[in-house]
């Protein structure tokens, strides 16, 4: 055995042998334990408050799911094993709670037709198409009301010229003995009278409650919405329970559930509210299928992924500028121009593009009427100038980050490194191409890609500064000139308000972007690493 | 091995923690108001309207015993957020709104039918119009609301017979600009520019008989190619323009430098100072101008358990003539119940001078296919108004577009 493998065997089990001769954290009840304790009581008893609401509320699955998080947290942080999950539980909490459980909820939404017209269940949407068809009988009069109890069950009472008639929802109004004194019964034969405080109580009965107005089912029947008024309505929609079907009293018409979530005719005539129903890769097919579509497509891919790329190289190689410039020990006042060229940084994005917008309108703009002396460039309604304003916009926000990150990486290269470089006889250059600027792409390259990604779905900067315009003039689709994938996704879609919601087509389209970055990013990411060989 | 345990530990964490995730929404948005389950009523309010509704809603804790609680939204969010959490049974009980959400809110089920009996008497047709979908009543107008023609009578003495007299007295004033319209870029602003479209007989979508509007797509036409060389005309001669933004066209009032300004009454506090007179918007095309009319109001939640109590709050509470004037003085609104309209406008000439420019305004159409109409439309003729298309051609195109949108959704 040579010395080097003994002295690797004694690094292994130093541990072990450490181990023995100290007792483990979990064991070792010092001050460590104790704030160990006291945090994670306060981690289980905000769970159990969270098990508590979830359970008042009917939420059975977060419920119980969150009873097994604790399970887990508890036994993670209190044993000797798991050392790694140790560290890694609170990351991955917060990984897919905020990530996985977003993306997955997409995916399902995603192959879902929720959106306009389609937004609940189907209980919910039935529950809406007999209250929205269920109508006041035209001319009818309003009757003085009041909520009677038989005993068994709740009734209505109404003052129908002289006489008072009453009846539950078994019994059709009848004339009873009554007193009635300026419009209000205050006791009926045979019925308890329902004062104000009861019938608040019991408002969800009184409000789904309907006594028939008489013998004859077509005459409609009483109900009241405020406990004081009755209204003779008549309902245009049945809803056939077993069938699954609507029938239209007045024109026989009987509505099916059809394949996308409505009640729909034999003629194929549809009720307006449905309700959400899987439709498979039908968002998908919606999305390459229209042709209305497929021509703007291709200009906002291209210029998604020009605007993209210009961005980051723009802001990159501007802040790289002033890194390296500022850089330099000679210059004076070097902190005070570092905190002016982050200002661009401190200022909220959001107001910094309204600002821009403004400052770049036509007429009144600051740049056309006081830079510019007065001309006339309408830079946000011609499409090459749009782009590129949009394109130096974003490189006056985004390059302090790039110059944070530059400063920052050419700050922890070595001197020695460089020094190394000049004795070897190399020039500014020469040391700038072979030294710095590989050590400098190391650090940097994974923030680049990342800026890359965040730059491809930049919808703050377009949808404040050019909401997409100038539209296109060949495209029959409210689709423009600065359009990026992610603000085309939000007009289509209807997001914006310009067309009926789609949270479906939305979310297959967003999951489509989210592809083509994820696949981008893993490719950069693998070609980063022959740059990390230089190490 | 070991790794597939600690795998297996990673996966089981991550569905735990995933639904967890949404576990912690649904116990802050219970803060925000469960409908019922306090036994009092939950009303989501924007700011300005927050004091107004406030003081109804304690007669009404005071009378009934039943407590209100108030939440506060920013009036943007309240339309989507009413739509996502009422499926949810989140929503509140009531909740402000305006009246083109109505067809939206319908086909999704999330408003329910509201029946105000004799009460239908006091309010003003037009507004309750608004807030009727398919013959049957969804919500409370409060306020009714419309362009006009707001002139500064000190740069303007006399109210203009036509839109041309109008341009001629602006340029006779000696201010930049004749008149003010705003615009917002390339987005346009169809909405304020109805009432010079309509001049002309150019409509957005039929209405039937009793004033109820179709699906029927009506911008087409001779009456639409007119407007839109009218709109190309005022454009080129620099009356209309694209850049004028809402921020600019009122700075630019306020500073005296036009002595007209079309625009509405969510405008006039920002005038203060100057005397003001209120006409209708003068016809361009020869026709009455129809400004579009809309109306705010309060809807209350299909899934409300609390319905008893909400429908007794707003017939009760919301519309009489004390809570009607609280929420003009608010807003500048000429309320939506007769008796408060003429008791406003008895001692405000402003809002009587826009009640009277609103004498042939039409309802803001609230069905759903408007949602695919105004994107077009707006770029549509702040393309025309620039000078960028061709109008007829522009015009013609729009239309198709629209239907294609009408159609392909």
């Amino acid at each position: 055995m040579s010395s080097t493998q003994q002295q690797r065997e004694a690094d292994v089990s130093s541990p072990r042998r450490h181990d023995s001769a100290r007792v483990s954290h979990a064991r070792d009840f010092g001050r460590g334990f104790f704030a160990k304790l006291a945090i994670m009581g306060l981690v289980d008893a905000l769970g159990v408050y969270v098990v508590i609401t979830a359970f008042t509320v009917g939420s059975t699955v977060i419920a119980w799911s969150m009873v097994a998080l604790l399970l887990v947290a508890n036994v993670v942080y209190f044993t000797r094993r798991a050392l790694p999950m140790k560290y890694l539980l609170p990351g991955l909490a917060f990984l897919f709670v905020y990530q996985v459980f977003t993306i997955g909820y997409t995916g399902y939404v995603a192959f879902t037709n929720y959106g306009d017209g389609h937004n609940g269940t189907k209980d919910q949407a039935v529950a809406a198409l007999l209250a929205q068809n269920e109508k006041r009988v035209e001319g009818s009069a309003a009757y003085p009301l009041a909520v009677v109890s038989n005993g068994d069950e709740l009734g209505f009472a109404i003052v129908d010229g002289d006489d008072v008639r009453a009846g539950t929802a078994q019994d059709p109004l009848s004339v009873v003995d009554a007193e009635v004194s300026d419009g209000v019964i205050t006791a009926v034969d045979g019925f308890e009278l329902l004062d104000r405080q009861s019938v608040l109580a019991e408002q969800a009965t009184v409000a789904s409650l309907r006594v028939a107005f008489g013998d004859d089912p077509a005459a409609g029947s009483i109900r009241t919405q405020d406990g004081r008024n009755g209204y003779v309505y008549t309902s245009i929609l049945r809803y056939d329970e077993d069938a699954d079907t609507m029938t239209n009293a007045e024109t026989g018409v009987v509505y099916a559930e059809n394949d996308h979530g409505q009640f729909e005719s034999a003629e194929g005539e549809k009720l307006n509210v449905g309700w959400r129903v899987f439709t498979g890769l039908d968002n998908i097919r919606t999305a390459f299928g229209d042709e209305r579509y497929s021509v703007p497509f291709l200009k906002v891919l291209v210029w998604t992924f020009a605007f993209a790329i210009l961005s980051v190289a723009g802001t990159f190689l501007l802040g790289l500028f002033f890194a390296v410039v500022l850089n330099d020990p000679r210059l004076k006042y070097q902190r005070l121009m570092r905190s002016l060229l982050i200002l661009p940084y401190a200022f909220p994005a959001f107001m910094s593009f309204l600002l821009w917008r403004g400052m770049l309108n036509t007429k009144y703009g600051f740049i056309n009427d006081t830079l510019l002396g007065g001309m006339d460039i309408n830079w946000l309604g011609d499409p090459v100038l749009a782009r590129l304003a949009v394109l130096a916009v974003q490189m006056w926000v985004g390059f302090p980050y790039m110059f944070l990150i530059a400063t920052g990486a050419l700050q922890a290269i070595p001197a020695e490194t460089i020094e190394a470089a000049k004795i070897d006889g190399a020039g500014p250059l020469r040391i700038w191409r072979s030294v710095t600027m590989p050590l400098l792409l190391v650090a940097v390259t994974p923030l680049l890609i990342a800026s890359f990604s965040f730059n491809f779905n930049n919808f703050n900067i377009i949808e404040m500064l050019t909401e997409g315009g100038p539209m296109f003039r060949d495209a029959s689709v409210p689709i423009g000139s600065t359009d990026i994938l992610i603000t085309m996704v939000y007009s289509i879609s209807g997001l914006d308000g310009g067309a009926p919601k789609n949270y479906g087509l939305a979310s297959a389209l967003s999951i489509i972007i989210f592809l083509i970055v994820a696949t981008i990013s893993v490719i950069s990411f693998k070609k980063s690493r022959t740059l990390e060989e230089i190490n | 091995m070991r790794r597939s345990i600690l795998l297996a530990g990673v996966l089981t964490t991550s569905l735990t923690l995933a639904a967890c995730g949404s576990s912690d929404d649904s116990t802050e948005s219970t803060t925000d108001g469960a409908a019922g389950a306090s036994g009092g009523l939950t009303i989501w309010v924007d700011d300005t309207r927050e004091a107004p509704v406030a003081a109804a809603a304690e007669a009404f804790t005071e009378e009934t015993g039943v407590e209100v609680e108030l939440v506060q939204k920013n009036f943007e969010d309240v339309r989507p957020d009413f739509l996502a959490q009422v499926p949810t049974g989140e929503g509140p009980d009531i909740t402000v709104g305006a009246h083109d959400w109505l067809g939206e809110f319908v086909n999704n089920g999330v408003v329910a039918p509201l029946e105000i009996g004799d009460k239908a008497a006091e309010f003003d047709e037009v507004a309750l119009q608004v807030y009727t979908y398919d013959g049957q009543l969804y919500g409370l107008p409060y306020g009714v609301e419309n362009v006009a023609l707001i002139r500064n009578t000190a740069l303007a003495p006399e109210a203009p017979a036509t839109w041309d007299d109008m341009v001629a007295a602006g340029q006779a004033a000696g201010t930049p600009f004749p008149v003010l319209v705003q615009s917002n870029g390339e987005s346009g602003d169809p909405y304020t520019h109805y009432p010079m479209q309509t001049s002309f007989g150019s409509t957005v979508f039929a209405q039937d008989a009793e004033g109820r509007y179709t699906n029927e797509l009506t911008l087409g036409g001779e009456e639409g190619k007119a407007y839109a060389a009218w709109l190309a005309a005022q454009g080129a001669a620099g009356v209309l323009d694209i850049d004028t933004t809402y921020d600019i066209v009122v700075e630019e009032f306020k500073n005296g430098n036009s002595p007209f300004i079309i625009g509405g009454p969510w405008m006039v506090a920002s005038f203060e100072g100057l005397d003001l007179a209120i006409d209708p918007v003068p016809s361009a095309g020869g026709l009455p101008s129809q400004p579009f009319m809309g109306a705010p109001g309060f809807y209350v939640n299909a899934q409300s358990d609390n319905q008893l109590l909400a429908n007794e709050f707003l017939v009760d509470y919301m519309s009489t003539v004390e809570a009607q004037v609280a929420l003009y003085e608010v807003g500048d609104r000429l309320p939506a119940v007769t008796a408060a309209a003429e008791q406003v406008a008895a001692t405000d000439p402003i809002v009587a001078g826009f009640r009277d420019a609103a004498a042939d305004a039409v309802p803001a159409p609230s069905i759903p296919e408007m949602a695919s109409v105004w994107t077009y439309w707006g770029n549509t003729e702040a393309a025309i108004v620039s000078g960028k298309s061709d109008p007829a051609e522009a015009w013609d195109k729009m239309v198709s577009d629209i239907q294609g949108a009408i159609d392909g959704s």
